[in-house]
């Protein structure tokens, strides 16, 4: 059969066709595996009288991985049973990873219904006492949007100029020493944030001020070095090619970031911008010591008094521990994990509008 | 409108490295120049060194006299950036800005500057930038489209047109047709045929025919060894230089005996 190799190999045979090809198992075998499976692990606890939902899962997939292996090994091989074993593998992994938040979500939903309705979402708890079946979480939301918003417009610009400059001017010993306060910074526990206004507060106004833009500046403590990090990457990702083109055409250098580095990484910025935003409107313990955890009250001067937060609304409402509480807690969970989405979602629309533009 | 470019003992530097070692050369107004030589020999740096774009790399700096007619572009109170609204640049990868259409891209140079233009003006640039990078035709239908949705030698077009959109007197091409097919070269080639009509054009190649092609005259840049600085060896009028070159260096690189 060696002759074959001296002339043209034939359409159909030949040794060396034969060689690239190789035994597989039918493209619908794991689906249909993984049915049987099921079906049989069900049968089986069905029949011992066992049934549990995560007993079920995890003996479907262990016979599954086991069956898929060793079937693949016995007809393709060695290397597509260990991709096959893998992949299951990898599979398993994500599935695991997002069980818990499918949970968490599946259970905030189901325990936030109860009380999420437009009448929640638009009464304060002013004249409420807590274990009335009324008020609301208004004056929650009105807090949380005006505190995050203001520390967002704090730590925008900072962040974001911060970034430009690590990215665009700064060289040497002074690069190396603001990489590394930002990366401390990035490491501060949020209720040493909170701890650090509350003193600056105390320095600067006396004893027994608490009010929203403390809050706000706690916050902003924790956002800013965020905010660096994602956009100094953002600002890496802008090729040297574009600012040298602008440079070429003889646009000074300022120009040139404004007009050419920041619209092109625009989108990139907004994701981490988001992500930064995310990642603060959750706080609660700075907000407790800055703005305080009493407010029952709307609210929407930063400067005076005491402001409610979602967060602090749901910790506030856990502690009193009755049944209404609870509800109270559950629906401003629920709400807070909305108006993340929400801001996720107009923050897609925004980078879209900015992205950079590559349809035919 | 194009100029001459008088270099004269001109060191190149990044930090205390020395990469290219006094060059001096005369570059002549509408004709062009090509500079040939092996990889990291130092052309490439010495072209950006005559629009200050060598400068934008941290620690770069350079010594020595480059006169833009009679300016020395290195003088005291001359700024980088007026220099490279003058010397314009045309990059070997293709970089048309992204976030713009093609006919924001062509007046680029004016719209990042906030150079109040009418409507009809801008219009008018454009058309005539396009014209002149031969790519009018095949782009006028979709000028408000995205530029990086051209193929890779119209996206090099485009690139020429915006550079000479801001009227400069000279044009650095830097391998400005490696990374395309041998059409869209000639494309290329030949708008740098019409393009040296009105600039002074310098190109660096590796492609030794395209400097024998389309240049007047040639520049043989070359290492003096490992490690060390890369010199300018010889130049001289083209057609010279590819058939009787003065130095064996010369003879050897282009003839392809190495070393």
């Amino acid at each position: 059969m060696s002759t074959t190799t001296t002339q043209p190999p034939g359409p159909e045979t030949g040794p060396t066709e034969a060689a690239l090809r190789h035994a597989s198992l039918p493209r619908y075998f794991p689906t249909a595996l993984l049915a049987s499976c099921a079906a049989v692990v069900a049968g089986v606890l069905l029949a011992f009288s066992s049934f549990g939902a995560i007993l079920w899962a995890l003996l479907t997939a262990a016979s599954y991985v086991v069956i898929t292996v060793t079937a693949s090994a016995r007809v393709e091989g060695g290397r597509k049973a260990t991709d096959r074993f893998v992949t299951s593998l990898v599979y398993g992994c994500f599935l695991l990873a997002i069980a818990p938040l499918v949970s968490v979500l599946w259970t905030v939903l189901r325990n936030g219904f109860d009380r999420f309705d437009g009448y929640f979402l638009s009464v304060s708890m002013n004249g409420v006492l807590p274990s009335m079946d009324a008020g609301g979480v208004y004056h929650a939301i009105v807090g949380t949007l005006a505190i995050t918003g203001m520390a967002t417009l704090i730590s925008v610009p900072i962040g974001v100029m911060t970034a430009v400059y690590l990215v665009e001017y700064a060289r040497g010993r002074i690069k190396r020493v603001i990489t590394f306060f930002v990366d401390v910074m990035t490491g501060i526990p949020s209720i040493v944030a909170g701890l650090f206004v509350v003193a600056l507060w105390m320095v600067l106004f006396g004893p027994g001020h608490t009010n929203g833009a403390a809050g706000a500046i706690s916050l902003a403590v924790l956002m800013i070095p965020v905010v660096v990090r994602s956009s100094e990457e953002m600002l890496r990702l802008v090729p040297r090619d574009l600012r040298e083109a602008s440079y070429a055409l003889g646009v000074p250098r300022w120009r040139t970031i404004t007009r050419v580095v920041l619209p092109t990484s625009a989108a990139g910025l907004t994701t981490g911008i988001m992500l930064a935003i995310a990642r603060v409107i959750g706080e609660t313990a700075p907000l407790i010591l800055t703005a305080g955890s009493s407010a029952v009250s709307i609210n929407w001067n930063l400067f005076d008094g005491q402001m409610m937060s979602l967060p602090v609304f749901i910790y506030s409402q856990v502690r009193m521990g009755g049944a209404v509480n609870y509800e109270r807690a559950w629906a401003a969970a629920l709400t807070l994990i909305l108006t993340v989405m929400l801001l996720f979602f107009l923050a897609r629309m925004i980078g879209r509008a900015f992205a950079p533009k590559s349809a035919r | 409108m194009a100029k001459r470019i008088d270099v004269s003992g001109l060191h190149v530097y990044y930090g205390d490295f020395l990469a290219v070692e006094d060059v001096s050369m005369t570059i002549e107004p509408r004709s062009v120049t090509a500079f040939i030589g092996s990889s990291g020999c130092g052309k490439s740096t010495f072209l950006r060194t005559l629009n200050r774009m060598h400068e934008v790399t941290p620690g770069a700096y350079a010594r020595g006299k480059v006169l833009l007619d009679d300016l020395d572009i290195y003088g005291p109170d001359v700024d980088p950036v007026l220099v490279r609204s003058e010397v314009g640049m045309v990059f070997q990868k293709a970089n048309p800005f992204p976030t713009m259409s093609i006919y924001d891209n062509v007046i680029a140079g004016a719209k990042l500057n906030n150079r109040r233009m009418s409507r009809s003006e801008a219009d008018d640039l454009v058309e005539e930038s396009l014209r002149g990078a031969n790519l009018w035709e095949e782009v006028k239908d979709r000028l408000h489209k995205p530029g990086s949705g051209l193929s890779g030698g119209q996206q090099q077009r485009l690139c020429i047109a915006r550079a000479t959109a801001v009227k400069p007197s000279v044009l650095l091409m830097d391998e400005p047709c490696s990374a395309l097919d041998p059409i869209s070269t000639l494309a290329i080639e030949d708008l740098i045929h019409q393009l040296k009509e009105d600039y002074t054009i310098v190109i660096v190649t590796h492609n030794m025919q395209q400097a024998a092609r389309v240049s007047d005259r040639t520049a043989f840049f070359n290492l003096a060894g490992p490690g060390k600085p890369g010199r300018l060896i010889e130049m001289g009028e083209t057609n010279q230089m590819f058939t009787r070159p003065e130095k064996k260096e010369t003879e050897n690189y282009i003839t392809g005996r190495f070393g």
